[in-house]
């Protein structure tokens, strides 16, 4: 589903990403953990087609498309999803607004009629279900005002919306007490499917005890240091990331 | 910049005028209109180095022969074309007025204190006189125009206690002709003690050619009413236009001005408020949206003049293409305005490396246990929003108008005459969606 080659990124010439390889098959759950400033959030955000970043070298394909040559909106109608590390808050867009015009775009590329408004309400509906969120907030502005926890909720709730192929979800465990974890946790586990994958970014394993991944990599100044199974969350709660730096030194 | 004056139309165009008149030469009336024209054959047209007018070259007008509209003439104006600009199921008053004169074909009155200042000029000339000039300065040279050519325009008066139940339409018609046409209506708002009205002026233009709309309205505000004024300016883009609403605010009064720019070459619109009376709260919120080579300038003033009165000002602009806009806000606290709380914000969206704004606050407080706060940016999308929009599979070009809209809707969701908020909601989408930000 997803193949990146060797990958790397600047920002403002400075190189984050240096050769970042990885398979992502339908099915799987992917961890990409690594201490801060080892590049996870920038290996989520080139995927996602954010412009702030150059990528210098390597390949990324996206269920056989070239997906660097993708705009943003066109890797999103393909099925790809970012949960956002910071959800960004978008002043007198409602959230229902906002939504139907996103659903409405991914449904069109799919070859999927546009949904009316009674269509769109009841599927919005269903969905809000699954991670448990409030009805009025259908009206409220996009993450206006929102708490972190609720802006984390509402990015389930609209990768739950949009149904995507592949979600990379960005430390989307940051700044959430363990309720909100467990809800976000659940919301993701509800959604998957053996056809689809998910890609967790997560500095902590703390995330991992809810959402069990199929794989953990652990990213070190730009390369994937290392590769095992879930264990290896479990031996970087208890060890830290130095060794592994030491190892990748 | 240098502004070259042609005044001879007026002079000449009023001379005839006269000529033509049956006694009305010699009315108390039409000496306000002489020494109105004197004034302003005296002074000319504004120039830029005036502070007033600083950003604001009037020289399109200034150097244009412009023919007044001195009589009705309805003549070649379709039902069908008229009725594009009603609001679908509006219940209210609707006093029409084609190139400023009162168009009773056109025109629904509900209410017997909604009419025709020409009408109420004829049977009761004295009940004009007492607050017609009373709010404007005789020094403002658009004032003195509209005042040379006045016949015509809206009177709307609601007597002490009474809560107008709909909303009042003034539906401003401009004709194109094959020569350049003036109209000067002129509206009269006066609201007693402890009553309630909503007001709304559009501004629309029928047919080709250059239009000067030379508008002036005075509203008065009595003891506890509750006034919302709106205006929308969607008149052609070979339109000027020259507005001035000014504002006085009896004790305990609450008025609210939305003034929404949307049409025309070169427009500028005067909003002022005086708060003459303790305890009043002003609210003005502005939106223009420019594109092309227009020019919007909006200036306003609030004259805190009595104590504990609140002011809340938001002015935005959207400009796209080689267009311009001024925002000038004044606000100015007098020595006995204490508790005095004042807000002005304004906010402008560029769309384009070659549009421009100029925005300028300007607070004056005299007065020591105050209020006021004010801020103004100036800025671009942001980037963080578009790709938020983009990411989720929203193009960008839509993703632009997402924003764009929501910027805008800020302003028009403060309008409470529900038909003008639907009107200006579908104008500004089908806009967006046709891809351009306005045009005629």
């Amino acid at each position: 589903m997803l193949e990146i080659k060797n990958l790397h990124a600047a920002v403002g010439g400075k190189e984050i990403l240096r050769g970042v390889s990885l398979t992502v098959r339908p099915g799987e759950v992917h961890a990409i953990m690594g201490p801060n400033g080892s590049g996870k959030s920038t290996l989520a955000s080139v995927l996602a087609g954010r412009d702030t970043y150059e990528v210098t070298a390597g390949e990324v394909f996206y269920r056989g498309v070239n997906l660097l040559e993708l705009d943003p909106e066109e890797r999103a109608r393909e099925g790809l999803f970012l949960a956002f590390q910071y959800p960004v808050e978008i002043p007198g867009v409602t959230n229902s607004y906002f939504l139907k015009a996103a659903l409405n775009a991914v449904r069109k590329q799919r070859g999927e009629e546009e949904l009316d408004a009674v269509d769109f309400l009841a599927l919005i509906k269903e969905k809000m279900k699954i991670v448990d969120i409030d009805p009025t907030f259908l009206n409220r502005s996009v993450n206006e005002g929102f708490s972190g926890g609720e802006k984390k909720r509402n990015e389930i709730f609209q990768m739950a919306v949009l149904d995507p192929r592949l979600a990379i979800l960005d430390e989307t465990d940051s700044g959430l007490d363990i309720d909100a974890l467990r809800i976000v946790a659940d919301g993701v586990n509800k959604l998957r499917r053996k056809e689809n994958a998910v890609v967790v970014v997560t500095h902590y394993q703390r995330l991992l005890n809810y959402i069990v991944p199929d794989y953990v990599h652990v990213l070190v100044n730009g390369r994937i240091a290392r590769s095992g199974g879930r264990e290896l969350a479990l031996q970087l709660e208890e060890k830290g990331y130095d060794w592994i730096r030491e190892e990748a030194a | 910049m240098k502004t070259l004056q042609n005044l001879e139309w007026a002079l000449s165009s009023f001379q005839q005028w006269e000529k033509g008149m049956n006694g009305e030469a010699e009315t108390e009336f039409h000496g306000l209109r002489r020494s109105a024209l004197k004034a302003f054959a005296e002074k000319g047209y504004p120039t830029t180095r005036l502070e007033e007018w600083r950003f604001t070259n009037v020289q399109p007008i200034a150097g244009t022969s412009f023919v007044p509209a001195l009589r009705y003439d309805p003549s070649g104006v379709r039902r069908e074309d008229v009725g594009k600009f009603f609001f679908p199921g509006f219940q209210g008053s609707r006093l029409v007025f084609i190139n400023g004169h009162y168009a009773p074909e056109f025109s629904e009155r509900q209410d017997t204190g909604v009419r025709s200042l020409a009408e109420v000029l004829r049977e009761d000339s004295e009940a004009v006189l007492r607050h017609l000039g009373r709010l404007v300065k005789p020094g403002d040279p658009f004032a003195a125009l509209n005042t040379a050519f006045l016949q015509d325009g809206a009177f709307v008066r609601v007597p002490d206690g009474v809560e107008m139940p709909g909303a009042v339409h003034l539906l401003f018609i401009s004709t194109g002709g094959e020569k350049p046409a003036l109209q000067t209506p002129r509206n009269l708002i006066i609201v007693g003690t402890g009553s309630k009205v909503s007001i709304v002026e559009t501004y629309h233009t029928l047919g080709g050619g250059t239009n000067l709309t030379n508008v002036v309205t005075e509203v008065f505000a009595g003891e506890g009413s509750v006034i919302e004024h709106d205006k929308m300016q969607n008149e052609s883009l070979s339109s000027f236009h020259v507005g001035t609403t000014q504002i006085e605010q009896k004790s305990g009064s609450t008025v609210t001005s939305n003034a929404v720019t949307l049409g025309g070459s070169l427009v500028r619109n005067n909003v002022g408020v005086v708060l003459v009376g303790e305890g009043c709260e002003a609210t003005l919120n502005g939106l223009s949206v420019g594109t092309g080579a227009q020019l919007i300038d909006n200036h306003t003033t609030i004259d805190h003049a009595s104590a504990s009165c609140e002011s809340h000002e938001l002015y935005k602009a959207i400009q796209d293409g080689r267009s311009r806009g001024v925002f000038n806000g004044k606000i100015f606290v007098r020595k006995d305005a204490q508790k005095t709380d004042a807000k002005q914000t304004n906010k402008t969206l560029l769309l384009s490396d070659e549009a421009m704004m100029d925005t300028k606050p300007q607070l004056e407080i005299f007065a020591d246990d105050v209020k006021c706060t004010h801020g103004a940016t100036v800025g671009q999308l942001e980037e963080e929003q578009l790709f938020y929009l983009r990411s989720r599979g929203i193009p960008l070009d839509a993703a632009r108008d997402i924003l764009t809209f929501a910027f805008a809707s800020d302003v028009i969701n403060r309008v409470h005459v529900e038909p003008l908020r639907e009107q200006l909601d579908a104008m500004l989408r089908a806009r967006l969606r046709e891809g351009r930000v306005t045009g005629a």
